[in-house]
């Protein structure tokens, strides 16, 4: 499969990035962790998202081994997985969201090793019936395409590269060749939630993707308030915010760990703030 | 399956045996795996690396080490003829350090400044803070709780040589977590870090590289029973945890098919009661650490928690080339419990005055069940792959002796 097929897979990604370019501003993409910190808050939050002002939504599928994470988004895995969360009961929360929304684009992003359990076809299948865009899978680099990548865009699924300050210009082109939907700059090295990078950092890293490629770049890791979401949103085309919004479900659980009265709008009202905040920037 | 015409060409370009193995990897990390395996691929060409390595394996950690006749545990079994691999007596105990030394000197020519390393029983940590101490370069150790408390001496013999123990305290607390930590340290640290990786497994090039390292116990032991006699080894056993002494063991025998070759599993308090590591026995192929291989999972491809007394088999998958052997069928994998090995344990150090590791009992164990019923003239070679005096807490524990107190 070569790179114009990837370009071809057509999902709310490119429809929304689109809309976003007319409007004159960068996209604010959102991760939570699907059922966290218990099914029926995770698909409050998931429904809320939007009107909050998230253009895009990362849906975290939960993993008992997140290596590239830290501590933030670990803990979220755990609640997901402590209060029940399967595979299957993601991809239902994706396809509830999409009875009340069918414009938002959802990005599934994890780990490999539940969606090779849960079977790649079958997943695939699933995942695009469902509702879902595109997949962000951490431990799945271009080395290893045949394994998602391929059977994901011939399923209609874009699939996310992730580019690190690691990915040097010569290894830039391989990322990039089967990379649809947009390509996101891990912006530190360094696992989820834990530094943020210089704005010129990201600016330069930025300018040196698009180089490369004519696909929306998003920044993430390290984008921990409204100030840092407009910052990114002044250079690249999304800010991705993660570790931030979870720790407001972190913070609003009671002493048995779940979710107090508060909680979905605490997550909200922040997920608000960071709209705001990108939107403020125009281009 | 296809038999192939040898079993020893593996892996291919991108790190796979079958299957098995691979290079699933945060694309943070994967430039510097790239440049492990290129700084790898120079090195063992380079006639001037493996002589530097030659020269620390013979003057350093003693080696060759003996191939010894157990002559009272044969009498005793009253089977087959059994000799032991003693890596046990290589310097710091175990056969880890066949590996660190050569992953030191790799680093070395990296440039890299410091060091990281995962741990389960300890005998990896204290094999990498030793050549650290040695070659005056930083450490630091990544050491789940659970192992923290049974493998105390092996703690205290770290932080004597100067490495820094990183205490993990998510998820099981044992080995499978130290190395998520240790990868989330690597990802943080990518300009001066080297991840000197203990086991074959992980990410290519790592199962191949350790294996590389540890073949030297092969090696000699073909050499060693040629001279002792006249003749190649009937059958081989070595414990599985990653695999490291195992494939060691086994890898220059695979293409001898008349070399029957055994691996023992942790099966902890028993399969039937879920408290184990047997991953080849009770797990299925998933992807974790970056590489495929057979893992303990449930029904949802969350990864689950292994059990066994000994920490250094406390992990919920196996080594990449392991999971293809047990594929293909050239090596059988049997399960040995908490309490065969406990017992292989007592039985070898009463009879032949050897403190086994809790891993090494392991093989021991089930030495001590096939070999009654094989002929006299059957020769046995066990992989004796560290020693036990890390494992007298744990051991007494067991016995219900308090120590210090009331020995």
């Amino acid at each position: 499969m070569n790179a114009i097929t990837a370009k071809s897979v057509e999902t709310r990604l490119g429809k929304r990035f689109a809309a976003l370019k007319a409007e004159g501003r960068a996209a604010l993409v959102t991760f939570v962790t699907a059922g966290d910190p218990d099914a029926q808050t995770g698909l409050k939050i998931l429904q809320g998202l939007p009107g909050a002002g998230a253009d895009i939504i990362e849906l975290g599928m939960p993993f008992s081994d997140p290596m590239a994470d830290g501590p933030s988004i670990q803990a979220s895995s755990q609640r997901a997985l402590a209060a029940g969360m399967t595979m299957k009961q993601t991809l239902d929360q994706v396809r509830t969201f999409r009875t009340q929304d069918n414009d938002t684009p959802i990005v599934l992003m994890g780990y490999y090793n539940p969606v090779y359990f849960y079977g790649v076809e079958k997943f695939v299948a699933d995942a695009k019936e469902a509702g879902v865009d595109g997949l962000i899978i951490v431990d799945l680099p271009p080395e290893e395409e045949s394994e998602l990548c391929l059977p994901a865009l011939k399923g209609g699924i874009n699939f996310i590269y992730l580019t690190a300050p690691t990915t040097d210009d010569k290894r830039l082109p391989r990322v990039l060749e089967n990379a649809s939907g947009f390509v996101y700059y891990v912006s530190i090295t360094g696992v989820t939630g834990t530094a943020s990078a210089a704005k010129a950092d990201v600016d330069a890293a930025v300018s040196r993707i698009r180089r490369h490629t004519d696909l929306p770049v998003a920044v993430g890791f390290g984008i921990t308030t409204p100030e840092g979401a407009a910052d990114v949103a002044s250079v690249a085309d999304a800010a991705v915010v993660g570790s931030a919004i979870v720790n407001r479900v972190r913070d609003n659980l009671d002493e048995q760990g779940r979710a107090k009265p508060g909680l979905v709008d605490e997550v909200l009202n922040f997920t608000k703030k960071l709209a705001d905040g990108v939107r403020k920037v125009k281009k | 399956m296809n038999k192939p015409n040898t079993f020893r060409e593996g892996p291919d370009e991108t790190g796979h045996f079958g299957i098995f193995g691979g290079q699933f990897v945060a694309e943070t990390l994967m430039p510097l795996v790239h440049d492990v395996a290129e700084a790898y691929e120079t090195a063992k060409n380079d006639p001037e690396f493996v002589k530097e390595k030659a020269y620390y394996l013979s003057q350093y950690v003693g080696r060759p080490s003996p191939l010894y006749l157990a002559q009272r545990l044969t009498d005793k079994l009253g089977g087959a003829k059994i000799y032991l691999k003693r890596e046990d007596l290589n310097h710091t105990g175990a056969h880890k350090v066949n590996n660190t030394i050569g992953q030191i000197l790799l680093a070395k020519r990296m440039g890299k400044t410091r060091i990281i390393a995962e741990t389960g029983a300890g005998q990896h940590g204290v094999a990498t803070a030793t050549v650290c101490a040695l070659f005056d370069i930083p450490c630091t150790i990544y050491m789940g709780t659970k192992d923290i408390e049974r493998q105390a001496p092996n703690v205290f013999r770290m932080k004597m040589l100067g490495a820094e123990i990183k205490p993990v305290t998510v998820g099981s607390c044992s080995l499978k977590d130290a190395m998520n930590e240790a990868i989330r340290d690597w990802v943080s640290n990518v300009d001066t870090t080297y991840f000197l990786v203990g086991t074959a497994a992980g990410m290519h090039p790592f199962p191949m590289m350790v294996r590389d390292f540890q073949c030297v116990i092969g090696e000699e032991v073909r050499e060693q029973i040629m001279e002792a006699e006249g003749r190649l080894p009937d059958t081989l056993v070595a414990c599985i945890g990653g695999g490291s002494n195992a494939i060691g063991l086994f890898h220059p025998f695979l293409d001898d098919a008349d070399v029957k070759i055994i691996g023992t599993e942790a099966a902890g308090k028993g399969l039937e009661t879920g408290l184990h590591a047997a991953s080849l026995t009770a797990g299925q192929p998933g992807v974790l650490h970056g590489n495929r291989m057979y893992l303990l999972q449930d029904e949802d491809g969350q990864i689950m928690e292994a059990d066994s007394v000994s920490a250094g088999l406390d992990y919920p998958g196996i080594g990449p080339e392991h999971c293809w052997l047990h594929d293909i069928g050239r090596v059988e994998y049997v399960p040995v419990t908490d309490a065969e090995a406990l017992d292989a344990f007592h039985t070898l150090t009463k009879l032949e005055g050897i403190i086994p590791a809790l891993e090494s009992s392991h093989a021991i164990a089930h030495a001590m069940k096939i070999a009654p019923d094989l002929p006299q003239d059957h020769i046995m070679v066990v992989n004796l792959s560290g020693r036990g005096d890390k494992d007298l807490n744990t051991v007494a524990a067991t016995m219900g002796v308090e120590m210090g107190v009331n020995l």
